[in-house]
């Protein structure tokens, strides 16, 4: 099979769609003759026109707002964020408005939309473009919300996102769009809310989704090769619904479970999901779950602080270790 | 500029003043009700304003739309939706336009193209010109109004709107009806620059005051607004000044105002009396045709009483249904 960069899967998955479908277009900071912040848009202009390849001026809340009203009227946007960070500038339209209109409406008025853009850290950026909030988007009914990890999935899931009939946010990772993975030519969906088994294994199962799922597959590589531990790693891909039976399942084979996620840990995904394997798993757990998180402040620029602030294999293997009792 | 009263014909003005009269029985009674909380919630009443959606109604298509904030229930209405409908909402019940999802402050119709009530001031701003944008984007000749108060106008929202309505030359129409208060808080204790209209000419927006107690006037830049919008020149900004007479919501007791300034109001410029002055004037009605439109509007509002009187409330399970457009979404429940 061929392989792409993470840009070009999700370059590819916009262009598929639009396509197939003239309702679709893409509108954000830099996105046409600029060809992308990260180069994801790169050709677009050239191939569909300044028509449905829309540059904004800097002003998310305004342009995510016309997005969503676009929306309402029949439209299908896909609203890029040059970055999640930029989105709290906006998030009014997308919890306020976008989130609500259908339930609202009472099912008149949709909203089938993609907010897209990366999130979590990207290096030294200091505290504002360096936070993750896929658990702060997560919490409100009415969004679904992925976190891709690699390109095969990146673009199923974005095509399946830009078909969705409700609205989606799609978060990405500044420091995955050079990753390469295998994408086979011909076009496919994933399906939104169901969690992949990256690596079977039978005595821990690690959780996780989004850019930090490359420290839980070194973890899992490490454990197996130095303690001979078998890690199960499942990558979740959708926050919103998260597929809890994959996830329980697993628990129920291995007795073990660390999460592993980019994320402030107060109200966190990782803290969710340890509420519901305790809940519908007690009886199979033998040992606490773990949860290794970002640490709990605004991570600061130097290296040492970005080193650790963030989870690493270290960390990871250790809780492993932990819930194995070695 | 300058159209002469008397250019309008009988039937547009009869037509103004029924409705209008509807608006105001309608919300006069959805006050007597809420004292008597059949109605719950925030209800924010736009007695005295009835002449800003009346006259814009006048001057557009059956096929333009109309979005505005949360003092919703005469623009939904004017839309044409039946007002039982929107009693029923008020009252909450499952016939109402939103199903009883929205209350007060959401009215939706997407039969009548009205893409509803919003609840963030100024939320809705955006909001309005992407709807323009979808019909531009697919070449259509519809024209979205977007309402706002006085109070929208200072949001973030509105500016970063307008510069991309503007630059786009998006077939919208904004409307701040500026009733001379957000809540409790006067125009000029907001700003140092009072005249509103001006906020457009920042963005080179052809944009102008109007005088918002007459239809006439309003159907009048509503009317030019529209053409320009549907003519691809772009967006048109008007500053319609109104006042309400009721509080800014139920519990507003509106001790911030005069009760002369009111009083001048009701008495001097209430749009009502100007638009029925120009009917008698011309005898297109006599005291008895007054009295029976009055009594017709009064059994239309019974009827629309009683109607949300004796519609169900929602079922529990409809809380779970129009989250997600499928029905099998997995809500988390324990």
């Amino acid at each position: 099979m061929r392989t792409i960069q993470m840009r070009e899967a999700l370059r590819e998955a916009i262009t598929e769609e639009m396509r197939r479908d003239e309702n679709v277009f893409l509108i954000g900071e830099e996105v046409a003759e600029y060809n992308g912040a990260y180069k994801v848009s790169q050709g677009m202009l050239d191939e569909f026109g300044p028509r449905r390849v829309i540059d904004t001026p800097i002003a998310e809340l305004g342009f995510a707002g016309i997005a969503v009203g676009a929306a309402m009227n029949g439209l299908r946007p896909v609203c890029e964020f040059m970055t999640f960070n930029f989105s709290l500038v906006a998030i009014d339209q997308v919890i306020n408005a976008s989130a609500k209109i259908l339930s609202m409406s009472g099912g008149q008025f949709g909203n089938p939309i993609v907010f897209r853009g990366p999130t979590g850290s990207a290096g030294q950026l200091g505290a504002q473009h360096s936070q993750s909030f896929a658990n702060w988007y997560a919490n409100t009914p009415g969004l679904k919300v992925i976190e891709i990890s690699n390109p095969y999935d990146a673009k199923g899931l974005l095509k399946s996102a830009i078909r969705d009939n409700n609205p989606v946010i799609f978060m990405e990772s500044e420091q995955m769009y050079g990753d390469k993975g295998e994408v086979p030519e011909e076009g496919y969906l994933i399906p939104i809310g169901v969690a992949d088994i990256k690596r079977a294994g039978t005595d821990v199962t690690i959780v996780s989704f989004g850019k930090i799922m490359k420290v839980a597959l070194a973890a899992a590589e490490a454990l197996a090769q130095e303690n001979n531990i078998q890690v199960e790693v499942i990558d979740l891909r959708t926050v919103r619904p998260i597929d809890y039976k994959t996830v329980i399942e697993s628990v129920k084979k291995t007795n073990r479970l660390v999460v592993v996620e980019e994320a402030w840990p107060l109200a966190s995904i990782s803290r969710e999901i340890s509420y519901e394997v305790q809940r519908q798993a007690f009886d199979y757990l033998d040992a606490p779950v773990r949860c290794i998180t970002t640490r709990d402040v605004p991570l600061g620029y130097a290296p040492t602080f970005v080193e650790e602030f963030l989870p690493n294999t270290k960390r990871v293997t250790e809780a492993v270790k932990a819930v194995v009792y070695v | 500029m300058g159209k002469d009263k008397s250019t309008y014909p009988k039937e547009t003005y009869l037509k103004w003043y029924e409705d209008m009269l509807l608006m105001r029985r309608f919300e006069e009674k959805a006050a007597q009700l809420y004292g008597q909380q059949k109605i719950k919630g925030f209800c924010h009443l736009y007695i005295g304003q009835e002449a800003v959606v009346a006259g814009t109604m006048s001057a557009l298509n059956a096929d333009d739309r109309l979005i505005t904030a949360y003092r919703d229930h005469a623009h939904a209405i004017a839309c044409g939706i039946p007002a039982k409908e929107v009693m029923a909402e008020l009252y909450g019940k499952a016939t109402g336009c939103s199903k009883g999802k929205g209350g007060s402050m959401h009215m939706f119709s997407k039969e009548h193209n009205f893409f509803g009530g919003h609840g963030i001031v100024g939320g809705q701003i955006p909001l309005g010109a992407g709807i323009a944008f979808a019909d531009q984007y697919r070449g259509g000749k519809q024209v979205t109004v977007c309402y706002m108060g006085d109070g929208a106008v200072r949001q973030g929202a509105l500016h970063e709107t307008f510069n991309m309505a503007m630059l786009w030359k998006l077939p919208v129409i904004f409307v701040c009806e500026n009733n001379g208060y957000a809540m409790g808080t006067s125009v000029e204790r907001t700003t140092n620059m009072t005249d509103i209209y001006k906020i457009g000419l920042g963005y080179d927006m052809p944009s102008k005051a109007v005088d918002g107690m007459k239809c006439e006037t309003v159907h009048e830049a509503i009317a030019e607004a529209a053409e320009r919008a549907r003519t691809g020149n772009g967006p048109t900004f008007l500053e319609i000044r109104t006042y309400r007479y009721r509080g800014h919501s139920m519990s507003d007791p509106a001790k911030y105002r005069s009760k002369e300034e009111v009083e001048d109001y009701k008495t001097n410029k209430d749009p009502l009396e100007q638009c029925k002055a120009v009917i008698a004037k011309n005898k297109w009605m006599n005291e008895a045709d007054f009295e029976t439109l009055e009594n017709k509007i009064e059994a239309h509002v019974a009827e629309a009483v009683e109607f949300a009187e004796n519609s169900p409330w929602p079922t529990p399970d409809e809380l779970y249904k129009d989250v997600y457009v499928e029905e099998d979404y997995p809500f988390i429940m324990d």
